[in-house]
This record gives C-alpha cells, sequence and structure tokens, in this order.
C-alpha cells in the first residue's frame, strides 16, 4: 500500500503524524515513535511569553540586584547568557534530529508580532525541517474587532516567514468569523499549510483554594466532526497542506479526516492514553481498511469526501444541521 | 634624589586605553603571571579572584599558554596554607585578599618568607575589625603583616597597582623574596579610571624564565629531594634565621633594577621611593597609599603660589631601604609630616612614622644625612576605615609644618574633641581644575544609576582622548539603597582620588532624595542639576521643599526636569531610567559636544545590543531620542523659596543619642560627628533601625478584615518586622485614630479585637505576605485579606501604625510554640536593612519573639551580621521592659566558639549565683532559695515566675549587709536562663567556621547552631560555599559546580547527641516552629540548617516562600528533625517531616537563574542532581526507620 504523503512540502511516508504535546519532550519516546511508524514528529510548544520573559530575566532577577551595596556589586557570576527555555528547545531540536530520520517540526506559540519572532530563525538553524505556529489565541480585548485579530495573525505570519525558509503551518482554532477567507489570507501570506484546530486549556477552578487550576482533558474522537467539517470545506478551494489535529484516535477517524480533505492526522490524546504503541496499531488498521477498500494509495483518499467531491457537498453547509436536528426527533 | 614633578602616569600616550579599577587591573597582570590560585572571598579583594576564576573558565591562557589552576579553600588560612604548597612544589602561585582575611594568613607568611619562596599576592588594604567591623580601607592589615619578612610594595592608583604587580611578580622570582603588592581598598581598589592596559609583550620582557626555572629546580621533589620545615634548636635557630640577610639586603637593588626596566619598555619611570614638589621644599609630607595622590596634588597647588611643599611617595616599605629614603628627600626639607593609615595604640608612633624617624637618626648617624639642617618630625594619622583625605586636609598638614611646634601625633579628617588630636581643617577648601567636569548622581541599588555610570566613562575614556574617573559610594542598607556616582571628566589623567565636594552636575534620579539628603550642597554656583520627577518644568518648582529652592536660586543653577519613568514605559524600558538619565547627562553636562555626546551613546548601544538583533537597538535608540524629547528647562524664580521643609530625620520623640548622633549619619553628615559622640569601646544602643523611616516600598499590604482567617501567616513571613498582629481589649480601641481597622479576634472568649497592621514607613513592598495569605474573596478570588496598594500619602497609616504599637502586648505566658500564637509575640528585630524579601529574616524575627528577653547572639561576619549591626541604625530591639537581645559579631570564622564562650561565662556565672544564693538560703528564706534554684524555666510562664522570684530575692538582698548579697545582686539575672544562639550563614557553616561549628557540637554545651543557609556567601556577592548545590553556577564555580553539597547535618547526626534539623519556613512553618522549640529545649548541642532564598539565586524574591515550597517536594531540601532524646523512648532519632517527593529537582531548579547559566551542561546537570537527590531521600528514610544507639548517660533530664 502507498502511504506516501506529501505534508508541507515534506515527503512522509505516511500520513500519521504524532502532534505537540509533551511526549515530544523526551527524545526516547520520539525515537519509540519513529519505531511505531510516525512519519514526523511535531516537538512541543515553545510559548512567546516564554521568550519574552526570559529575555527580560537577567535585568529584572540579576541586574536590578547590581550596584546597590559595597560589599557586593553583583550577586552572580558574569556570564554571556543562561540556559533559557528556548535554549534547551533548540537543544531537543538538536537531539531530536539526532536520534531520528523522520522530519522534526518545531512549533511556537504566540499571538503578538514582536521581538520573540526572530527565535523561529534560531529553530530553523537548530534543525527543524519545518515550522507549526500556533495561533492560540482567547482575544479579551472589549475594543478588539474581529478584523484586527485576524489581521495581528497575518502580521505575525508575515513576520515569521521573513525569518525562515522551512515550511511554515499555521495551527488555528476555529473560532474565526469567515475561516475561509482568513485561510486564503494566510495562505497568502507564506503560510504552507493549516493545523485544524487547535483545543484551549480549560480551566478548572479548585473550589477548597478558591484557585484556578489549568486542565487539558485529552480530546475525545467526536471532536473530529468539527474538524471535519471545515476539512472538507477549505480543502475544496484551497490549494494547500492540511491537518487534522483534535479526536483522531483511530484508524477509522484517519480515513475520515483524510477523505475530507487533511494531507496528515496529528494524534495525541490517544498516545497520551495509550502509548506510542497504538500508532503502530492505527497504521496497521489504517492500511487494512484501505486494502480492503482497494484503494491504492492514500492520495486516492485524500479529499474524497470534500466540499467538492461530497455526492452530498450540503451534508457540510447548513442543511446538514437541519436534518441532524430532525434526526434527533425521530 | 628622584625627583619628579608629575606621577608616573601623568600625561602619557594611551595606545590600549581601558577604563577599569584597580581590581580589574592587576587581577590581569596576576593572572597572566601565575599558574596556580587558591583563593577566598573577602571585601574588598574579591572581585580580583572573582575575575580570575571567570577568566579561566573561558580557558584564558596565562604569559606560558596555560590556564590558571585555580581552588576555592575553605578560608583564608586555608588560601596560605595551600599556596605554600603550591609554591614549595614549584608553582608560580598566587592569591588576593585584605584585612581579616590577610590576618589569617600570617602564619604562612612566616613560613613562605622564612623559606624564600618566590610569591606574589595582591592585597587591598582594609581596616581590621576592632571596637566595630569596616570593611573599607586602611592599612591596619598590611601593617600588622610588615614582621613575617614580606616585601612590601604599595600603589597609589589603578595605573600603578597594575604596573607594580607586574614589577612585584617579577622582582620575587629574581629576589626570591615573596612580596606583598598592595592598594588601598575601596578608595583604589573600586575607582574606575583610564589606564594603559599592560600587554603580554610588557610581561613577558619583565619576567625571567632562568629565575623561573632556578625556583623550580629548588622545590620540593622526590626526584632531587630535600627536607624544608625542620624543627631547629637553640644551637642553631638564630644564626640559621639569619642567614637569609643577603636576600633582604639584595631586594631594593632588584625592585629598582624591575623599576627601570618597566620604564625603559613603558615609558613609566617609578622609584623605591617617589618625590613630587618642589626640588627645594622645606615641608614634606612621607606617605603611601592614594593619599600620597592627595598630598602630591596640593603640593603641586602649594607650590604654583609660591609656597615650597613636596611629598615622599614610599613604593617599596618592605625592605625599607635608608639610602634610597634619603636620596628621595630634598636636601633643603625642614620639617617632615609622616601620614599612617593606620592606628597603633600604645606605640610611640604609628609604624611609618617610627620607620622615618629610625631611618633619619640612623641616616644620621652613618653619615648619609645630607640635610640643610636636621628635619622635623612628626606623625599622624588619616583616612581610617576610608574616611575622606582632601586636598584640604592635606593642606591642614601642610600648615601644621609651618608652625614653631607642629602637633604630633595628630589626627586629620576628624574632629577629635576628646583627646585633641586633630588638626583643623578649610572645609571650604579646594583645588579642583576649572577643565574637569565634574557630576554627581544619587541614585538607587536598583535604578542602574551606576551601572550607566560606568558605561559613560568606558564612553569617554575609550571612545574619545579625554580622561574619565568614577568612584561610587553606597548605602549600607541592601534594600532601598542609596548610591552616589562621583564622576570626573578631563584632559587629562585625573590623580584627584577622593569625593567631589564642587559639581559641576548634580543628578538626582529620585525626587524624594530631596527631602531627604542635601543633594544640592556639593553644586557649584552655575551649574546643572538634573532632576528626575513626574512633575513638569511648570510645575516643579512648588514641590521642592524651600532648601532645595534656596539652593538652586542663590547658585544660580541650570535646572532641568525629566519625567523619566514615564518616558521609559512609553519606550518599553520597564522601570529602567539609566539609560535616559544617561541621555540626559550627555546633552546637559557639557562633558561632550552634545551632538558628538548623543552620537557616543548611540554607538555605545550598539556595541551592547548589537548581538540582541537590531529591534533591540532601535527600542533603545528611541529610549535616547524620547529623553531628548522630555528633557526641559526650569525656569528658576529668584524667590520666594515658601516650598516645604524637608521633613525632620528622626522624629521628636527619638531618644537623645539618635537625635544627636544616629540623625547626622542618616543625613550623610556622619563625618561631622566629634569623637565625644561615640563610646570607646564600640558599645552601640538597640533599638535605632525604628527611627529610621525610609518609606521605599511603592505600594503597600492593605488588610481586609473581612477575609482575615487571623492566620498570622503574613506576620511570620515578612522579613523587616513590617506587618504585625495584637489581640488586645476592645476598650483599648476607645482612642483609635480614623480610619484604624481592627476585628473580633476568633478564639477569644472574652472581649478581645484583633488588628494587622503594616508598618507604612518600614515596609519594603516584597509581597511576601500577600503571597502566602490564605484567605481569599468567596466573590472575588483575585482579593484577598491581604491586597497590596498604592498608598502615596502615608500621614494616616502612620498614626494607625503608632496607636498599634501603643496597644497592649498579648501576655507572652500564653504563647505557645505555633505559628499563630508566636506571632503575637513582640519582634525585637525589626526593619533591618536586609534585602526586600529576604529569606534569612524570618528566622532571626522568630527567634526574637520566642526567646528574645533572653536572648544572647552569636553572630558570624556575613549578610547576617551587616543587616544586624551596620550603622547607622540596628534592628535588633527591647521589650517593654528594657530586654532583648544581646548580640555581637567577633568575626568570620570564629563565631561557634566565640558563642560557645559565652555560655561557658554565663553557665558559670549562673552557677556562681546559685552557689551563692545556698549560701546565703538561711538568710534568704529556704522556700524563695528552692524555687529559685529548682524551676526548670521550660515555658514562658516559667520564666516569668522566675523573674518575680529575681525581683523578690534583690528586695532581700538589699537589707543585708553582706560581701555575698553584693556578689549575689551582680550576678542574680543569671538565675534567669539565657538562651545562646550561634547564628551565621553557609560560608561560616560549612567553610571557614566548620572547625569551629563542629567543635562546639561535640562539646554537648546547651548552644544552639542557626545556618541561614543561602548555598553562597551572599554578602560578599555570591561565591560558592560547600554549601552550594550541585549544577548550580555561583562565583568561583562558573562552569556550575561539580560536586555535591554538603550535608552539614547529616555530618552533627554522627555525634549521636546532637539535635540536628532542616526548616524552610516558605515550605513548612509550623515545622519551622517546632524545630526552634525543640532545639532550644533540646539541653545539648542543636544545629538548626535553615532555607534561606537570596537574590544571589537570580529569581524574583516574591516567589521566595514558592521557591522553598519546591525545594521541599522535590526532595532536594527534605525537612527532618533528628532529636537524640527519642532514642532514649527506644524510637528513630529522624523524623522526616515532608512528605516523598512529588515533583521533579528539575521543576524546581529550573525557575532559579543560578542553575542555568551553564547551557551547555544544564541537562547533565540536571539528571545528575535528580540521582543525588533520590539518593539522599532514600538515605533519609532509611535513617527515620533505625534507631541510634542510646543515649549517654548525661543528659536528657532537662
Amino acid at each position: 500500500m502507498n502511504l506516501f504523503t506529501e505534508y508541507l512540502g515534506l515527503s512522509l511516508k505516511n500520513p500519521f503524524i504524532p502532534g505537540a504535546s509533551p511526549l515530544g519532550h523526551d527524545v526516547h519516546t520520539i525515537r519509540h515513535l519513529e519505531d511505531c511508524g510516525a512519519a514526523a514528529i511535531v516537538l512541543p510548544s515553545l510559548f512567546e511569553e516564554q521568550i519574552a520573559l526570559e529575555k527580560q530575566a537577567r535585568e529584572f532577577h540579576v541586574e536590578a540586584h547590581t550596584e546597590g551595596f559595597a560589599e557586593a556589586t553583583t550577586h552572580l557570576p558574569t556570564v554571556d547568557d543562561f540556559d533559557k527555555s528556548s535554549d534547551e528547545y533548540l537543544r531537543l531540536i538538536e537531539d531530536a534530529k539526532q536520534a531520528v530520520d523522520i522530519p522534526v517540526i518545531a512549533s511556537l506559540n504566540g499571538i503578538t508580532p514582536g521581538g520573540w519572532i526572530d527565535h523561529a530563525r534560531l529553530l530553523q538553524q537548530a534543525g527543524a525541517d519545518a515550522l507549526e505556529l500556533n495561533y492560540y489565541d482567547l482575544p479579551s480585548d472589549p475594543d478588539e474587532t474581529g478584523y484586527d485579530v485576524e489581521l495581528r495573525a497575518l502580521e505575525m505570519v508575515r513576520a515569521v516567514r521573513g525569518e525562515v525558509e522551512i515550511p511554515l503551518a499555521v495551527k488555528l482554532s476555529p473560532f474565526f468569523s469567515s475561516l475561509r477567507n482568513f485561510a486564503k489570507q494566510l495562505v497568502a501570506e507564506g503560510a504552507n499549510g493549516l493545523v485544524l484546530f487547535n483545543r484551549f486549556y480549560q480551566p478548572d477552578i479548585d473550589i477548597e483554594e478558591l484557585d484556578v487550576r489549568p486542565t487539558l482533558e485529552l480530546s475525545t474522537p467526536s471532536e473530529l466532526r468539527l474538524r471535519l467539517r471545515w476539512l472538507a470545506i477549505l480543502s475544496s478551494r484551497l490549494e494547500t497542506s492540511f491537518a487534522a489535529t483534535g479526536g483522531v484516535h483511530w484508524a477509522a477517524d484517519a480515513v475520515r479526516a483524510i477523505m475530507a480533505g487533511a494531507t496528515v492526522v496529528q494524534m495525541v490524546s490517544c498516545l497520551l492514553r495509550f502509548g506510542p504503541e497504538h500508532l503502530k496499531g492505527v497504521i496497521a488498521e489504517f492500511t487494512t481498511w484501505l486494502e480492503t477498500h482497494e484503494y491504492e494509495s492514500v492520495s486516492q483518499l485524500r479529499g474524497a469526501m470534500n466540499l467538492r467531491n461530497s455526492p452530498d457537498p450540503t451534508g457540510f453547509e447548513r442543511s446538514n444541521y437541519l436534518r441532524i436536528l430532525q434526526g434527533w426527533r425521530v | 634624589m628622584s625627583a619628579t614633578s608629575e606621577s608616573p602616569t601623568a600625561s602619557r600616550t594611551f595606545e590600549h586605553p581601558a577604563t577599569l579599577d584597580a581590581n580589574e587591573a592587576v587581577a590581569s597582570v596576576a593572572y597572566r603571571m601565575s599558574e596556580t590560585m587558591a583563593i577566598y572571598p573577602i571585601t574588598p579583594s574579591s572581585a580580583m579572584a572573582e575575575s580570575c576564576d571567570e577568566w579561566a573558565a573561558k580557558g584564558k591562557p596565562n604569559l606560558w599558554g596555560t590556564t590558571p589552576n585555580i581552588i576555592e579553600m575553605q578560608s583564608e588560612a586555608g588560601v596560605a596554607g595551600a599556596v605554600h604548597g603550591m609554591l614549595q612544589a614549584g608553582s608560580l602561585a598566587t592569591t588576593f585578599t585584605a584585612s581579616q582575611g590577610l590576618l589569617l594568613m600570617i602564619p604562612n607568611l612566616y613560613k613562605i618568607a622564612g623559606e624564600l619562596l618566590p610569591f606574589c599576592f595582591h592585597v587591598t588594604a582594609r581596616a581590621l575589625a576592632t571596637h566595630a567591623l569596616s570593611i573599607f580601607g586602611d592599612q591596619s592589615d598590611v601593617m600588622a603583616c610588615r614582621a613575617t619578612g614580606l616585601a612590601m610594595l604599595a600603589s597609589n592608583s589603578a595605573q600603578e597597582a597594575a604596573d607594580l604587580a607586574c614589577i612585584a611578580h617579577a622582582s620575587t622570582l629574581d629576589a626570591r623574596v615573596p612580596f606583598m603588592h598592595f592598594f588601598d581598598g575601596f578608595r583604589t581598589s573600586h575607582e574606575i579610571s583610564k589606564i594603559e592596559l599592560l600587554e603580554d609583550s610588557v610581561l613577558r620582557a619583565m619576567v625571567s624564565e632562568e629565575a623561573i626555572r632556578d625556583f623550580r629546580a629548588r622545590s620540593l621533589s622526590p626526584d632531587h629531594p630535600a627536607i624544608r620545615g625542620t624543627a631547629q634548636n637553640p644551637d642553631v635557630f638564630f644564626q640559621a634565621r639569619e642567614a637569609c640577610n643577603p636576600f633582604y639586603n639584595r631586594v631594593p637593588a632588584v625592585v629598582q633594577g624591575h623599576m627601570d626596566g618597566f620604564a625603559a619598555i613603558t615609558g613609566r619611570q617609578y622609584n623605591l621611593f617617589d618625590y613630587a614638589g618642589h626640588p627645594e621644599a622645606t615641608r614634606v609630607i612621607v606617605a603611601m597609599g592614594s593619599g600620597a595622590e592627595t598630598c602630591e596634588e596640593t603640593a603641586a597647588w602649594l607650590n604654583a603660589r609660591g609656597e615650597k611643599a613636596g611629598v615622599v611617595k614610599v613604593r617599596l616599605y618592605r625592605p625599607f631601604s635608608l639610602p634610597a629614603f634619603i636620596k628621595a628627600l630634598p636636601l633643603t626639607v625642614r620639617s617632615i609630616a609622616v601620614l599612617d593609615r593606620t592606628k597603633e595604640p600604645g606605640a610611640v608612633g604609628e609604624p611609618l612614622y617610627m620607620d622615618i624617624i629610625a631611618a633619619l637618626v640612623e641616616a644620621r648617624t652613618s653619615g648619609l644625612s645630607h640635610f640643610e639642617c636636621e628635619p622635623l618630625v612628626i606623625g599622624g594619622r588619616y583616612g581610617l576605615g576610608s574616611k575622606e583625605f582632601d586636598p584640604a586636609m592635606a593642606k591642614a598638614v601642610f600648615d601644621e609644618l609651618l608652625r614653631e611646634r607642629p602637633k604630633n601625633h595628630f589626627t586629620v579628617g576628624i574632629v577629635d574633641d576628646v583627646s585633641g588630636t586633630s588638626l583643623d581643617v578649610d572645609a571650604g577648601f579646594g583645588i579642583e581644575s576649572e577643565d574637569v567636569v565634574r557630576a554627581v548622581f544619587y541614585g538607587l541599588g536598583s535604578d542602574g544609576t551606576v551601572g550607566a555610570n560606568k558605561n559613560s566613562i568606558k564612553i569617554i575614556g575609550e571612545e574619545t582622548k579625554n580622561f574619565a574617573q568614577g568612584y561610587f559610594v553606597y548605602d549600607s542598607k541592601k534594600a532601598g539603597a542609596v548610591t552616589i556616582s562621583h564622576l570626573r571628566f578631563g584632559p587629562r589623567p585625573i590623580a584627584a582620588h577622593y569625593l567631589i565636594k564642587q559639581a559641576n552636575f548634580v543628578a538626582c534620579h529620585h525626587p524624594q532624595f530631596l527631602e531627604r539628603y542635601d543633594v544640592l550642597g556639593s553644586a557649584v554656583p552655575g551649574g546643572v542639576f538634573l532632576l528626575n520627577t513626574p512633575h513638569g518644568a511648570e510645575d516643579i518648582w512648588r514641590h521642592l521643599p524651600h532648601e532645595a529652592q534656596e539652593r538652586i536660586a542663590v547658585k544660580q543653577l541650570k535646572f532641568y526636569v525629566i519625567d523619566a519613568g514615564a518616558v521609559a514605559r512609553a519606550a518599553g524600558a520597564g522601570g529602567r531610567i539609566n539609560t535616559i538619565m544617561q541621555t540626559c547627562f550627555f546633552a546637559i553636562s557639557g562633558v561632550l559636544p552634545r551632538e558628538e555626546a548623543i552620537a557616543e551613546i548611540k554607538k555605545a548601544i550598539k556595541k551592547t545590543y548589537g548581538r540582541k538583533g537590531e529591534q533591540v537597538v532601535q527600542q533603545n535608540y528611541a529610549a535616547v531620542d524620547a529623553a531628548l524629547a522630555g528633557l526641559h528647562p526650569v525656569a528658576v524664580p529668584a524667590g520666594p523659596f515658601d516650598g516645604h521643609a524637608m521633613p525632620p530625620v528622626v522624629a521628636d520623640t527619638a531618644p537623645d543619642f539618635v537625635k544627636r548622633v544616629t540623625a547626622l549619619m542618616l543625613e550623610g553628615k556622619g563625618d561631622l560627628l566629634p569623637v565625644s559622640a561615640f563610646t570607646p569601646d564600640g558599645t552601640w544602643p538597640l533599638g535605632t533601625a525604628k527611627w529610621e523611616k525610609r518609606n521605599i516600598a511603592d505600594r503597600l499590604p492593605v488588610w481586609d478584615t473581612t477575609l482575615c482567617i487571623q492566620c498570622n501567616k503574613c506576620v511570620f513571613v515578612c522579613p523587616h518586622a513590617a506587618i504585625r498582629a495584637k489581640y488586645y481589649p476592645a476598650e483599648a480601641l476607645a482612642s483609635a485614630p480614623e480610619g484604624f481597622q481592627s476585628t473580633k479576634f476568633r478564639g477569644s472568649t472574652d472581649h478581645q479585637q484583633y488588628t494587622i497592621q503594616v508598618a507604612p514607613e518600614d515596609c519594603t513592598g516584597c509581597t511576601l505576605c500577600v503571597t502566602v495569605c490564605p484567605a481569599k474573596d468567596k466573590t472575588n478570588a483575585s482579593h484577598k485579606a491581604l491586597n497590596m496598594a498604592v498608598i502615596p500619602e502615608r500621614t494616616r497609616e502612620r498614626k494607625q501604625y503608632e496607636f498599634f504599637l501603643a496597644l497592649p502586648n498579648p501576655d507572652r505566658k500564653a504563647m505557645k510554640a505555633e505559628v499563630k500564637s508566636s506571632q503575637f509575640a513582640e519582634p525585637l528585630f525589626e526593619y533591618s536593612g536586609a534585602c526586600a524579601g529576604c529569606g534569612e529574616t524570618p528566622y532571626l524575627k522568630l527567634l526574637t519573639q520566642l526567646y528574645g528577653d533572653r536572648l544572647v547572639i552569636a553572630n558570624a561576619t556575613g549578610c547576617s551580621s551587616i543587616y544586624g549591626g551596620n550603622l547607622p541604625t540596628t534592628p535588633y530591639s527591647t521589650d517593654c521592659h528594657g530586654r532583648g537581645p544581646a548580640w555581637s559579631n567577633s568575626l568570620f570564622e570564629d563565631n561557634a566558639e566565640y558563642g560557645l564562650g559565652m555560655r561557658f561565662a554565663i553557665d558559670k556565672q549562673a552557677g556562681i549565683a546559685r552557689h551563692l544564693l545556698a549560701g546565703l538560703a538561711p538568710r534568704l528564706g529556704d522556700s524563695l532559695v528552692q524555687e529559685l534554684m529548682g524551676e526548670p524555666q521550660r515555658n514562658e510562664e516559667g520564666i516569668a515566675t522566675q523573674r518575680e522570684r529575681v525581683t523578690e530575692l534583690r528586695t532581700r538582698l538589699a537589707s543585708l549587709d553582706l560581701a555575698e548579697a553584693r556578689r549575689l545582686e551582680a550576678l542574680a539575672d543569671f538565675l534567669v536562663r539565657k538562651s545562646v544562639w550561634i547564628v551565621g550563614g553557609d560560608g561560616w557553616a560549612y567553610d571557614i567556621g566548620y572547625g569551629g561549628l563542629d567543635h562546639v557540637l561535640s562539646t554537648g554545651l546547651d548552644v544552639n547552631e542557626l545556618v541561614l543557609d543561602t548555598e553562597v556567601y551572599s554578602n560578599t556577592g555570591g561565591q560558592m560555599s560547600k554549601s552550594t548545590p550541585f549544577g548550580a553556577t555561583a562565583k568561583f564555580a562558573m562552569a556550575g559546580k561539580t560536586r555535591p553539597k554538603k550535608d552539614l547535618g547529616l555530618m552533627a547526626m554522627t555525634y549521636g547527641n546532637v539535635y540536628v534539623a532542616r526548616a524552610a519556613f516558605g515550605a513548612k512553618d509550623s515545622q519551622t516552629v517546632k524545630v526552634f522549640e525543640e532545639a532550644e529545649s533540646f539541653p545539648g548541642a542543636s544545629l538548626i540548617v535553615a532555607y534561606s532564598h537570596c537574590i544571589a539565586h537570580g529569581y524574583a524574591m516574591h516567589m521566595g516562600l514558592e521557591q522553598q515550597r519546591l525545594a521541599v517536594e522535590s526532595g532536594t531540601w527534605p525537612l527532618y528533625r533528628f532529636d537524640p532524646r527519642r532514642a532514649a523512648e527506644g524510637k528513630a532519632p529522624m523524623q522526616l517531616d515532608s512528605a516523598p517527593p512529588k515533583v521533579r529537582v528539575k521543576d524546581y531548579q529550573r525557575n532559579e537563574l543560578r542553575f542555568r547559566m551553564k547551557p551547555e551542561a544544564a541537562p547533565a546537570f540536571e539528571e545528575a542532581a535528580q540521582q543525588q537527590v533520590d539518593a539522599r531521600v532514600a538515605l533519609y528514610n532509611k535513617l527515620a526507620t533505625i534507631g541510634a544507639p542510646q543515649a549517654p548517660a548525661s543528659g536528657y533530664t532537662k
């Protein structure tokens, strides 16, 4: 079975990629994932805030205590640099590149164009084969319009594109008023692919301590439906790579996502839940499904059910909603 | 006579200019001319060792192409032993030290000299601790070494220090006599100036390879074995000791030869004694060190006005070359004043004076004397503890020499109204050149002022042909510290080694300084004054105190304002105003033409930030442009001067001593205090910190009575005792001031109220209290029972705090050994000068709350002795009965022994008291005596009852006309238990004082050793100690510490009869209180190792409690108590008080920069650190399951 896939211009042996998650923190796990068939790996995200705050750390925590007392004009040795999270991240890229043959995709998570963006170049220099830019935004400014939010994202993509030559994917949330238009503009700014969709942390409340506890529940296959719809809509008109992420747990989920137009599927929750070996089973099952259904390659499958090719295009649009509601009544 | 009219460093071409201080200049030479170093931190020399360690970590080679091997030792005594061994084994060794450190080296210095080992080391001359410690400069330390047999070579400036360091290293190899090269601490070691760097080629040309070969050939080696260090008997010791004489006789010629050789290479000529002044001078000062430069400047000024004055600058002090000295003096000299920067009480005179007297006498008797008449010689002391020595003082000395009967054994620079030694000084006298720009800056330690000024010096010194000099005066406080920068810029080398008293430019970087100091006192008429203020040019005048208004108007100052904070914020520079203020200085000071100055600043920005990207460069450029746009001249009205008056320095209610003495020191006018203001033995009153209201917090914690659960945790964690809790009878509120907050006291059965009160003028704004507060608003969880708020006007809060203090204190007898209860006890350690958010001081405050009224503290030198005892104000205070901690600092290395001595003395006196009591029992009443003898005094109730009995005893004694009664009266207080605590940091406990600490533990005496463990030498700037954890970067461990932290507690446990505990109040405050209580009750020696977060760890201190928690939860700092009393009960003495680790070590360490300064090594360090912690936790777990050997028969009965 020909599972060959081209994603962001990268040649992949199959369409299965472990997405950004804690699994990517450890090189041993990355190697294990490769052994289990992963076609590429997306490393965990490096956050804009981490980069920005660490740039100021020396000033706030070191410089602020200097030159105030005669016996100790400084309290720490003078060093050119310190081990920032971003440095650790660069090491992770280098180590991962050393450890595996599959492409290594770095992930940057940010929401504003700013000084941190030059870090993208460092990720490229460290050996990242591609960059996934996670536009993880929860707009809460009452004076900022939806248009402003989109402009900010576009500006950021333009800036990152200006820093790197490697392929660039943009990971989005579904919460844009005109996603199709926005996606088109992102590609026009230089995005080589779109990753649909990121999942927001869901803060929980500690009722004893009156505190907020950041949590992230693992996804369920039911979350895939939202992705399927937008993959079908966007892939029908936009020539770019698409990754489905969020809800791909089993081979059938992958079949659905690729049918809807996904170039690749990213898997996280099921790997966290069942371990890297789960991937091996999914790929095997996926291959069997293709064989059983007499597909020759995965490219045959891709987009077979998108908005353009679907036997019932309205299914992804409004009328389907109506039908489902009526179905419940039945 | 080697007469010169100017210093060897004057008016030379600088091919390799650099702006640096003598420490860096000397370190650069010593590093390149050495192969091995043993080091130990001590102010003001630490920077030399730090530089060397830094260069070695970077692999910088020495002259011979290898990186010197550097090892930190446990003390200077250890350093001396180590370098002795290095030398004996044939290696070119060096070290750096000062003051007490030098004293610790003395035994080995005798040995090194006695064995004629070529050795050169460098000393920043510093005062010795006598009636008080002083970190500042004088020559008491080096003078204490003059009998060791070392050659002693003195430098007077940074350039000279570099040059003579080179000459000393070269000379020792040829002469074989070891050399001590020294220069004045701070004034020279820390003064930045433009100097000519010594290239490798210069150093190489000075060194004799043959001498090095000879040295190595003499080294101790089994390949050509010899024995040294024999014990000699009366038959030969004397003769053998005299055998070295020829080597000493050769030293002057060797040194002069190297000086001449150095001059041939560099053009800078030095002589053993350099004369400067009129060739036919009649009045001559002989001096050594930076003060000699001031004498030279002053002599030149006098000579330009037709007088005949000169100065002999002593360079090679030992061996003293009589011919060279006599040759240096002009034939015409009639009177000589010898200046000593040391004091030798009881001697005929100070050492240099005695040498000069002896030299002149010997010259006369040996026929060397060639003077027109025998000169009169007087001696005097100056500059002790970095006391200023300026041209006015030098002139006073020259003037004294004009008198028919000049005062001998004088002092200059102080007013001695007790012994009448001081010379009168014309305070208005000054000799500053017109073409030198003199600028004074008042800044805060944290605002970057000093750093920016150092940068300005670099720009002007290294990028223009001009010369620059900077000297920085720091505060004695670690939080909210004031810095005063003195900068000079001019067309010639600057030799004015004294503070600026006539400034062309004065900058005040924080407007509140105008309320506290006479900022404009030094401004010259027509000078420039720059003020950072939120008020605009039109508005500022009415906000100035009238004292400042008058200064500005009368002196016709050109007055500018800028709102640097606003400009910085707008430019995205946060709160750092340094670049803004620096730009303004360049724009209006006239130091360079304005356009050129701005261009130079931008060039410097490009150089500094270029590596960080163009965006950062542009951001800084924008800040410069914004600064220029925001700088506005102020139209100065002729009057009236109707501004508000500067507030009184201390309150009217302050004690007389505080008003008379402390207040002047707080104003920065301590120099004006005469000798009579002070006690002759260093005794100082307690509780002076409360009179110094520093108002350094921008925001204060505000209490919400409705939410507070009255846990008192905020009070517990406050490092400055600036938030307090009381419960009190409701009727006490009758006279409460407006806004005073109170709520019903929880747990009270009667009519009691409760208040949490902030000391508004003493709080540092660290926010630890808010962080720890567990009580949140049920409808708005971001609102706690304590919340920080901006409170600009604090009059109301001040009155509330005064009222709070006057409320009755809760009865100590009701105090229990638990967090909440302990925090109702009055802290007798308050408002110290420790850093905001300090992790040490909460332990000390707790100590005083628990046992303050019977507490004796022996405090090792370090942070805790500085914030505990550094003037002008000190934090230990007294209770309403006048009782409080008796506190003393002896030294760094001897603290445990010092405390032991106190315990010993107290126990003996208590024993005598009991003996007398027993003898007088029939007359005093048996029951009283039995009660006095039998009271266990285990708790507050017992202590209070015992005090009542002692009062009764005194009454009964008064009626007895017996010598024994009088003796018992003098000792009766010892019948009340005294609690002896030995306190210090990890530098003391793990390193320099470990031998003593260990010995004291072994004695079983009832003392408590409290180690405030910051895991570095915090006070001297963060050097590695044996407590520094594996993987942490510290000074002297630039590459990250590769050895594990010493487990002090585990070592102490091996005795089996020592109480040992580890605490971390931020992780478990209840355990901390329990540990203190158990240590105090343990009838033997106790050791508490207390985790203390510190600014040297490299993170924001408001996270200190969180980091303590993570340290404990990661297993890095397990909490435990090892109580030998439990063994007697058949239980394991070891009890773990913290749960098994639940976070990774990495999750704790990565929050602190100290663990992240070696990017390439960090992962390996983290992994190994985790393994070490796992192993340590496993060991502790095991220990907690096994019983210890049975306790010795004695003890544990208390």
